[in-house]
């Protein structure tokens, strides 16, 4: 129930159907309109987090390389206590 | 990056299953509290990856789960009605009521449908102003901002034949009932990521304080899962217990700030019955007074509401992380997706539904087996 999908956005739309800031999601190739009411801040290019229609949260594309910088470092820590006799 | 398939990784999910089989060293029982992450952990087999010493036990995380009888049997007789619309999510038709499923009474002739947002529903509302269109709202917070807008646009555009059947449920709550069970044995928690992108995970600080256990924000992918249950065990293993976020990428400490006033503009906290549980205090959303010609309860008044649950579906003690659904003995045999007793059967995020489709028990009658890890 409470799935949401990252999709980046494609463009903006000027034309507001409903009163609300609406913008064309792209998830994989599939096309969606959502309601960036909720996210103000999104831009085109950017990526939200969608749920039921409703972009969420823009994603941290910093936050989002953390846990691989993270991986890497045990990776290397690994590497270290091998070469270790 | 698409922020999806690099967190199902095969070999980082190896990785920091190592990290965390390296990190254990005594018995510990975590609970997550999402169904859309029970549905993962138990699909592509985390709970194999573990060491022995870690069990991930499944919370009320199903809100299609804990939906009381009475709410169904409700939303049922609405739909009977000929004037009427009834919309809901698609997992919500399949739930037993008393006497009917959703399903049951548009076999039998109510113009029950599925959408995909509530401003479907809304839609509908507008191109059949000689119908009433009832949306069934049921979730957590996560779904509570979409909810909210659709009622407030109905407002500001005056559709007056579109209304809610408000079943909203709160996550927080429900976490303390369970660490205020005399049988809980969860010793910390999972929080769900995208209930956490709405709300924040300030209120959370308080429960891990009280309780003494670890609260970790924590995503979808099996790459956060596992991350999350490292974060988990690290504090508990070091005896510490502090709220932390592993979701970094999409939870905010204060949450979806718009999201959050719109919900408090529409919605009030309200006591909920959750059903297998019971009531629990402060632990619902129900429209507030102002838009109280949009709350279904009222517009149609169902009474001689008599719900009856089975009496020998145990979905109470499974919501609550005290028994596995296969340690039902309705599981499987007289209970099925096709045939469910309790509601954790029906919902694709629901225990025993993730049980009875990912799950095989080993021959020599060993505890249950994702068919992920066992290579099928």
């Amino acid at each position: 129930m409470c799935l949401a999908v990252p999709g980046k956005i494609a463009a903006v739309l000027e034309d507001e159907n409903l009163g609300l800031r609406r913008g064309k999601v792209d998830f994989c190739g599939i096309r969606k309109e959502v309601c960036l009411d909720y996210t103000p801040e999104a831009r085109v290019g950017d990526y939200v987090l969608v749920h039921v229609g409703f972009a969420l949260s823009v994603v941290d594309e910093q936050e989002a390389q953390r846990v691989f910088e993270a991986l890497r470092e045990l990776d290397q820590l690994d590497e270290l206590q091998e070469s270790t006799p | 990056m698409r922020f999806l398939d690099e967190y199902r990784d095969y070999k980082a999910v190896q990785q920091m299953a190592k990290a965390i089989r390296r990190s254990t060293t005594r018995p510990w029982t975590l609970m997550e509290v999402c169904g859309g992450q029970t549905h993962t952990i138990v699909k592509t087999g985390l709970q194999e990856l573990l060491p022995k010493e870690i069990t991930l036990v499944h919370g009320p995380g199903c809100p299609v789960c804990v939906t009381p009888v009475d709410m169904i049997d409700r939303a049922v007789a609405i739909a009977q009605r000929s004037d009427v619309i009834l919309c809901s999510f698609g997992d919500m038709l399949r739930v037993p009521g008393s006497a009917q499923s959703l399903f049951d009474a548009k076999a039998s002739g109510a113009d029950v449908r599925i959408v995909y947002s509530p401003l479907d529903a809304l839609n509908l509302a507008r191109s059949n102003p000689k119908r009433e269109i009832v949306f069934f709202a049921v979730g957590f917070e996560t779904t509570a901002p979409a909810n909210a807008m659709a009622v407030w646009e109905a407002e500001r555009e005056n559709i007056a034949n579109f209304s809610m059947l408000v079943s909203h449920v709160l996550v927080p709550p429900a976490m303390e009932a369970i660490l205020s069970s005399p049988a809980c044995r969860v010793q910390a928690f999972l929080a769900a990521g995208h209930v956490c992108m709405v709300m924040g995970f300030e209120e959370y600080v308080p429960i891990s304080q009280k309780y003494g256990v670890p609260i970790v924000v924590t995503g979808f992918e099996p790459l956060d899962l596992l991350e999350g249950v490292q974060m988990t065990v690290a504090q508990l293993e070091s005896g510490r217990a502090e709220v932390e976020n592993q979701y970094a990428r999409a939870v905010r400490r204060s949450g979806n700030r718009p999201a959050q006033e719109r919900i408090a503009d529409v919605f009030e906290v309200t006591r909920r019955a959750w059903r297998g549980i019971g009531e629990i205090p402060s632990s619902g959303l129900r429209l507030r007074d102002g838009y109280r010609r949009f709350d279904a309860e009222f517009r149609f008044s169902v009474d001689c509401i008599h719900a009856e649950e089975s009496s020998e579906c145990i979905a109470g003690l499974v919501l609550q992380g005290q028994r596995k659904p296969y340690e039902c003995p309705a599981f499987g045999t007289r209970c099925t997706p096709d045939t469910p007793l309790g509601a954790p059967m029906v919902s694709s995020e629901g225990a025993c539904a993730a049980y009875f489709h990912f799950g095989r028990r080993k021959e020599n009658g060993d505890p249950i087996l994702s068919t992920a890890a066992a290579g099928d």
